[in-house]
């Protein structure tokens, strides 16, 4: 075990347990509006204001070059079609790059065309070594598990911050059980998640190179999660609280009217703690990738240069070597050759 | 020069990284895997700052005293200007999906090669000083103090990476180290430290013909030889004019399709072709560089040398401008030209003289690529071809990385191929080694001088052994290419890893299957090589001379 690896990995284990504790000591020190009052609403002000601050802050750098990565075949002759695949790695219009872009968010496209590389050096024959690539998706299948049913999972908390829970969450949560064999019915996401950041951290863990890679950073936000996932799925499964006093709190909080109601046990507390912290993450995190991937600039302009001229807003004039200084440097041995010269 | 390890050592690559955090571990600037330090005299000759004389093996590259202001004042400066620039090193998640698509790292094995920790270096400096995390909680943050050992760090790696953008294609949020790269040898431009080769062919190209700073008439000269040579081998002369005003074109090349074999022979396809044509065209000794080792630079640098494209067309009054096959070259007429030194509202939207076609595609920037302009001739009907002079041509297409990433242009040379050789001589190599997932040939972006080979031969494992696949299970015998700087750096790298496998332009074969009205009897293609079914005449002719 490196030492860049023991602090990158248990720095931020030992502040995902902290951050277990505090709330833990909060509640058992009755801290409960602490818990459950200010700090989820300084959580969704800094979340948001940190955002959009980020964002921001990226926007106001321009973009001086039109230079989306070009995978597929670009507009030519009007006779080399193109067909939607090549379209969408190629864009040459808005409509287009807007295809290539929920492809990139809603199914990762170019994680999907992830690939392995394996050296293969026969001991007895080294000069015979050769490259294999193998398409590998594991990488795709375990990010779009994880993020899917992260969303659906925070979707389904709709149900607490609504009066009536609104239909298409009705549906998810329906969908999301079907696997009623358990009283109460177990979600397959909530497991499907866990399993999904289990195989994130193992890759990062495991391969070697992964793991030279990775930083607390990358730890962090999984440790996180996972502990999010955990006391969510403990709360659900084995110690229960009591629900109707969670949504009325959770109420109060939209409706700006916050309540406290008594008897709520010690892993919600924890486990709202762990979401706030999130949240307050997030926009000074790798997490913004969310609102990155969004303003790529290889991703989301279309190749369309030869056509349509890009203007970088601080182009300046740049000093050249103009023709006529070419020509006087060689004016006599030009005429020599017979070259056209502009003075003679 | 080093010695070279044989491919056997050389292909003993192990992918474990060092024991050591990365943070921990210096550069060690081993043998053939790093570039040599620009003399001061290209520095004097292009104004750049902090021309010396130093060398990389030195322990003190003798900066500037402030190097660390200017260079940081010069990151804060770029983060202002490129939002690439500050995304890529806000929001990568080390995913690792770029990890083993980099060449250089595939024929490495070292870890600093992943694209991910290359940007890793520029990155820890990024976060300690312009991040609030990176100065507060430093290493814990993945930040790091700047330093030498840094800057050397860069030097070494960022002359690793031939900005090819092989892992922009995987990187989930189209993260580019190709971006990254150039943005960091700018940086270390600012404080003066800059490749030999490089600069060396900035230098010249700036002020004479070309990147071996030859004369107008030394360049006239080598043209005028190439059409004695096709007055030779067809029995056409190829007429060429130069500087001509009023000519409906103007043709660039990049020069490495004129002063060496085998781009030599590319050359004598293109006046091949011009002449059949009777195309109105002129190439220009002012700008008669196509490509742009600038860019390589800076991005400064390569708009000072693009410039003079726009300036010779305005000057002779063109209607268009005719680019030959150059990899960097199209790249930089793509995403750049018409945004540097645009627009160019001085010349008209090209139209082929021949068939009319109206290249909409190139309506802005006014440029018409040879592959674009000759399939569209095939397409039409213009040429009568033989593709039986290409016979003994067995060939895979390497699709070089600027055209197909930085452009997307794969069908073109692929129809004209199939155009000019015999149907089952064109074999395509591995799926997930060509096109937008094509291999750098590992000499890319300035990576030419032979003080670099090794590693030239590492990066350039991958595509070899792709070419080495199509070899050895159909017999492929030539790698064609429309990249200058792939047919002067495939001939050594395919020698070392592929013997038997000859590179050409495609330009090249459509020369050798032009069939002229009136030509004299072809026993021979551009090279001098007996055509299939001429073998015996070749010898016996060989004999005479003798
Ligand atoms: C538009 C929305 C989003 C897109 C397109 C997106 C896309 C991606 C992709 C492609 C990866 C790389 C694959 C992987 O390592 O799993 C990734 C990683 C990750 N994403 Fe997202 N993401 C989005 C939103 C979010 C949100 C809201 C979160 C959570 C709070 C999140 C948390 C993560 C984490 C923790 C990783 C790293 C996983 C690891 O360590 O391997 N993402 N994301
Ligand atoms: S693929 Fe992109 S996000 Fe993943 S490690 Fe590489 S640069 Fe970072
Ligand atoms: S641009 Fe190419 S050479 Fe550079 S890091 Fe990416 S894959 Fe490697």
């Amino acid at each position: 075990m490196t030492d860049f690896f023991k602090l990158h990995f248990f720095i931020p284990l030992g502040i995902v347990l902290a951050l277990i504790i505090i709330p833990y000591v909060g509640y058992m020190a009755n801290q409960q509006l602490v818990l459950a009052v200010v700090i989820p609403y300084l959580a969704v002000l800094i979340f948001l204001e940190g955002l959009i601050y980020r964002v921001i802050k990226w926007a106001r750098s321009p973009v001086p070059f039109r230079i989306p990565t070009t995978c597929a075949q670009n507009r030519s002759l009007p006779w080399i079609k193109k067909s939607i695949g090549e379209k969408l790695d190629n864009p040459e219009t808005t409509l287009q790059v807007i295809g290539r872009m929920a492809l990139e968010v809603l199914f990762f496209r170019s994680l999907f065309r992830n690939l392995t590389t394996k050296l293969r050096r026969p001991a007895d024959h080294p000069e015979d070594a050769k490259l294999y690539y193998w398409s590998y998706k594991w990488l795709w299948l375990g990010a779009i598990a994880f993020h899917y049913t992260f969303l659906i999972v925070l979707l389904r908390h709709l149900r607490f911050f609504t009066e009536t829970t609104p239909g298409f969450v009705q549906t998810i949560e329906h969908v999301d059980g079907w696997f009623q064999i358990f009283q109460p019915t177990v979600y397959l996401t909530g497991i499907i998640l866990l399993a999904a950041l289990t195989y994130l951290l193992l890759r990062r863990v495991y391969n070697p190179n992964m793991r030279y890679i990775s930083l607390a950073s990358d730890y962090f936000p999984l440790f996180l999660i996972m502990a999010i996932g955990t006391t969510g799925i403990l709360m659900r499964y084995f110690f229960k609280v009591d629900i109707t006093a969670v949504k009325q709190l959770a109420l109060g909080l939209v409706t700006f009217k916050p309540t406290v109601p008594a008897g709520i046990g010690v892993i919600f507390y924890i486990h709202l703690f762990l979401v706030s912290v999130l949240f307050m993450y997030f926009p000074f995190s790798k997490l913004l990738h969310m609102a990155g991937v969004f303003l790529s600039p290889t991703r989301n302009l279309a190749n369309n240069n030869r056509w349509v001229r890009h203007i970088n807003p601080w182009n300046y004039p740049v000093k050249f070597h103009p023709y006529i200084e070419h020509e006087n440097k060689y004016r006599q041995a030009m005429k020599e050759v017979g070259l056209p010269v502009e003075k003679e | 020069m080093a010695k070279i390890p044989t491919p056997e050592e050389l292909s003993n690559i192990s992918f474990q990284p060092p024991a050591k955090g990365w943070m921990d571990t210096k550069p060690e600037f081993k043998e053939g895997c790093y570039c040599n330090a620009a003399s001061p005299k290209w520095l004097e000759w292009l104004d750049y700052p902090y021309p010396r004389n130093w060398s990389v093996r030195d322990e003190d590259w003798k900066l500037p005293a402030n190097w660390k202001e200017i260079l940081l004042e010069g990151f804060d400066e770029r983060l202002g200007r490129f939002r690439t620039l500050k995304l890529f090193m806000d929001i990568c998640v080390r995913c690792g999906a770029c990890a083993d698509k980099c060449q250089f790292f595939i024929g490495s094995g070292d870890p600093k090669n992943m694209p991910v920790l290359r940007a890793e270096l520029m990155r820890s400096i990024y976060r300690r000083y312009f991040t609030t995390a990176g100065k507060v909680l430093g290493k814990l943050a993945g930040a790091r103090p700047l330093t030498e050992d840094v800057i050397k760090e860069w030097y070494y790696y960022l002359y690793q990476c031939s900005e090819c953008r092989r892992c922009s294609v995987f990187c989930p949020y189209g993260i580019d180290m190709a971006d990254l790269t150039i943005l960091g040898r700018e940086l270390l431009s600012s404080i003066g430290l800059n490749i030999e080769w490089t600069m060396a062919s900035v230098g010249s190209c700036y002020e004479t013909v070309g990147h071996i700073g030859a004369t107008p008439q030394a360049y006239k000269d080598m043209i005028d030889f190439f059409a004695e040579e096709n007055e030779r081998v067809t029995g056409v002369y190829t007429n060429v004019t130069y500087n001509r005003k009023g000519a409906e074109i103007l043709f660039i090349v990049p020069s490495g399709d004129y002063f060496a074999d085998p781009g030599t022979f590319n050359y004598m396809g293109y006046l091949l072709l011009f002449e059949y044509l009777g195309l109105d065209y002129t190439i220009s000794t002012y700008a008669a560089e196509g490509g742009n080792f600038g860019y390589f630079m800076s991005h400064e640098m390569g708009k000072r040398l693009n410039a003079k494209f726009y300036e010779e067309a305005k000057r002779l009054g063109v209607k268009w401008i005719l680019g030959g096959e150059c990899g960097h070259m199209w790249r930089v007429c793509n995403q750049y030209m018409s945004t540097w030194n645009g627009p160019a509202d001085f010349l008209e939207e090209p139209v082929s003289p021949i068939t009319g076609t109206k290249f909409e595609n190139a309506k802005n920037h006014k440029m018409v690529h040879i592959s674009e302009f000759t399939a569209d001739l095939i397409k039409h009907g213009k040429l009568k071809l033989d593709p039986s002079r290409n016979a003994h041509i067995k060939l895979t297409y390497h699709d070089s990385c600027n055209p197909s990433r930085a452009m997307g242009l794969f069908e073109e040379p692929r129809y004209i191929i199939r155009n000019v050789v015999p149907e089952g001589n064109f074999i395509e190599m591995p799926s997930n080694t060509i096109r937008e997932k094509t291999f750098c040939c590992g000499s890319g972006s300035g990576f030419n001088g032979d003080e670099y080979l090794e590693m030239r031969f590492r990066g350039g494992f991958p595509r070899a052994n792709a070419v080495r696949y199509v070899r050895d299970k159909y017999g492929v015998n030539h790698l064609a290419c429309i990249c200058a700087i792939d047919r002067a750096v495939f001939p050594p790298l395919l020698d070392y890893w592929v013997p038997g496998m000859d590179v050409i332009g495609v330009s090249e074969m459509v020369g050798n299957a032009l069939v002229f009205p009136n030509e004299i009897e072809r026993t021979t293609d551009l090279r001098d090589r007996p055509l299939v079914g001429c073998e015996e005449a070749e010898e016996e002719e060989g004999g005479e001379i003798e």
